[in-house]
């Protein structure tokens, strides 16, 4: 396998088959499966087997990659119906004789696994996603204590895969809905003790398309792959919301 | 249709192209960047330990200064630095880092509330500033945030193949759009590469699999040298079995090695600093374990953080604890972590001075791609986070002031079409290659030869084999076969592609090695076991001619430290 650079040893073969969604829009050819069977080592990756593909049985797939180490956030595909990163998922933790591997979910296919994400990221340029704060900053760092630090930890480990947004049933209905990975971030901002921008973000999130189209169904939560609870994050908002409403912020 | 055309063209979406990119869009400049992945998805997004800075937070890092980074920096280098480019890179730090932080970086924190810094290998104080063990990702995020909030235009999934140069001076580039396959001339009065290292010329690699080196490779064949490539860095601790990398922030944080008996070695090797000693030391150490029959079956020894117990390892190395549990179902709160000295980085890269600028005019390249030289011999851990930032702020700031100077203001078209007839013409012979040779086997033997043989002992027999394999495969190469030939989104041509650079880069470090008879920094030949500064206290440059790299040498800026005997 030339990603882990690690032979296979005899007693770790044996074979697997695999149907891999195919689809080029620009030809006339229908979306559909391709079968292959191919020889399985003891830890290898979906995406290892998708290289191995790719160089023994069909120079034409195409997939997204990069780090193989899941913090990249390239390789979320749809595997034997779970959203799943194809670095960090081993054949053999998926217990089957067959493995299936789609795109995305709900996302436009620009060709077999590799989808179109602009809608995904023109959702996450609209939440304003950087730091607010028009004061001059001081000297040195800004004074932030570690229990401050602590409170965005999870939503600051999201790798952008997608996932959560695939998953979602309201994003695919309403498509302008901000979805979870938006508001995730959006979030991350509110509780950074150096962010000012509450006061134009809430007007982002506090609306129809932002915070109340969420019906807390948790998909997202069981896609996401860095174990990240964007739930939590947007019921955070909603409390927000409502506080402010009330003239309590 | 005229050609697409911007002021300021980045190339690449990591740290050192996106700083780059901010910096000539705030001096007013039409910047766009074009990077073969999403700019959250490059490398810099997996750097885990941190970033140096002498901000003498810490409690046991109060008396730090620059000039103690500027030191250490230049020692670690093993004195084939540049010294005033050191100097620059370590005063610059804190402002860099500062303004990461006023950006929103997520920096763990201090007690009082600072960023927190943690000891790395090599540095005399805790220095190396961090965000848990993900320091990359925080800091990629945010800068991507920041190019966001800028508005700045974004290729995405467009791969440089050529610059378009003329008479030594650099107006714009012909690129790939994966996506549909087309051939593009895109004009510009600067280009700044930020296209990252070569780590993928090698097997048991910790980069990401797209760090191929081909920001190098087309610098290179556009008539810059490429400078001190022989000098790769092995990362001590990389894990067994697919190489992922074990970040020197679990020794910071107190971690240790042992070998199969159960003993912490390191005392033979650097008694004092033990498992923190520089890289080079620890990671030829760790190899003469294995070597000398007290690894593990298979090759490797163990990277114990057990006796740091839970909450440690929860709180500051939670990723290394994921990794470990996902790739090799070992739980490091409980058991020792399989670890082996893995390809990490290249010291070398495309000839820069300190602003970025190169020998062609308008063309300046920053970040891991570049050879400034700060790292000299020897990388210092968590220096070249630092060398992103700081670099890719002064190329952007250098560029724009050369554009607003005397920018050509617009594409030369006649030029643009020359060059892209000349492209076109390599890609499509590529296209339709239709030889015996099969670009999967070459590229594995490649990378099989040059870490089994370019590695981390060398001596001229080996090298000499290596050149003689890479000699062969570039021949193979030449009767290769690609297995698709469509247009859209073809990965086995733009791989097959990259293969060819790749080897011309393999051939430029194996040569180089082999050239340089002394034992410096992560270059430890058993055969020239000494550094030798009489003859070899200078910089390797590599030209491109058609028959293979053409060596000469640079003197090394030796200003304020003479070269001692490196001791831990
Ligand atoms: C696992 C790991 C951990 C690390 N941890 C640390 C650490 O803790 N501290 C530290 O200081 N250093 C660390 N390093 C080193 C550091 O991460 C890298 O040196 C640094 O991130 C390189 O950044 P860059 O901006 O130069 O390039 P990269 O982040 O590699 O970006 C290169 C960009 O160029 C693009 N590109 C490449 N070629 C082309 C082309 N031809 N056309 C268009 N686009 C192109 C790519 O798409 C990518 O966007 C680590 C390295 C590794 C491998
Ligand atoms: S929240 Fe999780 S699933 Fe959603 S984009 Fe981020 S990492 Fe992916
Ligand atoms: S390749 Fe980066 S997350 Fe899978």
């Amino acid at each position: 396998m030339s990603i882990t650079d690690t032979k296979p040893r005899p007693e770790d073969l044996r074979s697997v088959i695999v149907n891999v969604f195919r689809f080029d829009p620009a030809t006339t050819d229908e979306p559909h499966y391709d079968s292959y069977k191919v020889p399985m080592t003891g830890s290898m990756t979906v995406l290892d087997l998708l290289f191995y593909l790719l160089e023994h049985e069909d120079g034409s797939l195409a997939f997204r990659y990069a780090c193989r180490e899941a913090i990249c956030g390239s390789c979320a595909l749809y595997v034997n119906g779970t959203y799943r990163l194809a670095c960090k998922t081993q054949l053999k933790d998926l217990k089957a004789e067959e493995i299936s591997i789609s795109p995305l979910p709900h996302l436009k296919v620009i060709k077999d696994l590799v989808v179109d994400m602009d809608p995904f990221w023109e959702k996450y340029e609209r939440i304003r996603p950087y730091l607010i704060n028009d004061e001059a900053p001081p000297e040195k760092e800004f004074i932030q204590s570690a229990a401050d630090r602590l409170k965005m930890d999870d939503m600051v480990d999201c790798i952008l895969c997608g996932a959560c947004h695939s998953s979602c049933p309201q994003v695919w209905t309403d498509e302008e809905y901000l979805g979870p990975a938006a508001l995730l971030k959006l979030n991350r901002f509110t509780v950074d003790t150096r962010d000012r921008g509450n006061k134009e973000r809430t007007k982002l999130f506090d609306n129809e398309q932002g915070v109340w189209r969420c019906h807390t169904i948790f998909n997202c939560v069981e896609a996401c792959p860095k174990s990240i609870n964007q739930t939590y994050s947007i019921q955070h908002l909603k409390r927000r919301a409502v506080a402010r409403r009330l003239g309590m912020k | 249709m005229p050609s697409m055309y911007h002021q300021v063209l980045i190339v690449g979406g990591g740290l050192a192209a996106l700083r780059a990119a901010i910096e000539a869009k705030e001096a007013g400049l039409d910047v766009a960047v074009m990077t073969r992945v999403h700019p959250v998805r490059s490398h810099s997004v997996a750097a885990q330990g941190g970033v140096n800075a002498a901000l003498a937070n810490a409690e046991k890092g109060r008396d730090d200064t620059i000039e103690k980074h500027a030191f250490d920096t230049v020692k670690g280098s093993d004195f084939l630095a540049d010294q005033p480019a050191a100097i620059t890179m370590t005063a610059d730090a804190p402002l860099r880092i500062y303004e990461m932080e006023h950006w929103g970086c997520p920096f763990s924190r201090t007690d009082e509330g600072k960023i927190a810094q943690r000891p790395f290998g090599g540095a005399g104080y805790p220095r190396t500033c961090y965000a848990a063990d993900k320091t990359g990702h925080a800091l990629l995020h945010t800068m991507y945030e920041q190019a966001v909030k800028r508005n700045i235009k974004i290729y995405e999934e467009w791969t440089v193949l050529s610059l378009v140069i003329d008479g030594g001076v650099c107006r714009g580039v012909i690129a790939l759009n994966l996506r549909d396959g087309d051939l593009v001339p895109v004009g510009a009065d600067a280009v700044i590469f930020g296209t990252g290292g070569t780590g993928r010329v090698y097997g048991r690699s910790t980069n990401s699999i797209i760090v191929t080196g081909s920001g190098m490779a087309v610098a290179y064949y556009a008539g810059v040298p490429l400078k001190d490539m022989e000098f790769i860095q092995f990362h001590p601790t990389s894990l067994f079995g697919n190489n992922v990398l074990i970040t020197e922030g679990a020794r910071g944080e107190g971690g240790y090695l042992r070998n199969a008996n159960g003993e912490r070695f390191m005392e033979k090797y650097a008694p004092k600093a033990m498992e923190l000693g520089p890289r080079d030391i620890v990671a030829r150490s760790i190899q003469t374990e294995i070597n000398e029959g007290r690894g593990f079956p298979g090759g490797y020894v163990h990277l114990d953080l057990t006796h740091l117990g839970a909450k440690k390892i929860l709180e500051r190395l939670p990723a290394i604890r994921d990794i470990s549990i996902n790739f090799v179902g070992v739980d490091p709160i409980e058991k020792p972590i399989p670890i082996q000295p893995g390809q990490h980085y290249s010291m070398g890269g495309i000839d820069t001075d300190a602003d970025g600028a190169t020998v062609i005019k308008g063309f300046y390249a920053a970040g891991e791609c570049a050879c400034v030289s700060v790292h000299g011999a020897n990388r210092l851990g968590g220096n070249s986070l630092l060398e992103t930032i700081v670099f890719g702020q002064r190329s952007g700031a250098h560029a724009a002031g050369y554009v607003r100077g005397g920018g050509k203001g617009g594409p030369d078209e006649r030029l643009l079409r020359e060059h892209l007839h000349r492209m076109r013409e390599r890609w499509e012979d590529l296209r339709a290659a239709d030889g015996p040779e099969d670009p999967a086997a070459i590229r594995d033997l490649m990378k099989e030869t040059m870490i089994e043989k370019v590695g981390i002992f060398r001596d001229e027999a080996q090298m000499s084999e290596a050149v003689e394999a890479i000699k062969k495969l570039q021949e193979r190469y030449r009767r290769i076969h690609v297995g698709y030939r469509g247009r859209r989104f073809n990965l086995d041509l733009l791989r097959t592609y990259e293969l060819g650079m790749k080897l011309d880069l393999a051939e430029i470090i194996a040569k180089g090695a082999l050239n340089r008879q002394e034992s410096r920094g992560s270059h430890a030949r058993t055969d020239y076991k000494e550094r030798d500064d009489a003859n070899w206290l200078k910089h390797t440059m590599a030209h491109h001619t058609p028959d293979g790299p053409r060596f000469d040498f640079k003197a090394v800026e030796v200003t304020k430290w003479q070269p001692e005997a490196r001791r831990y």
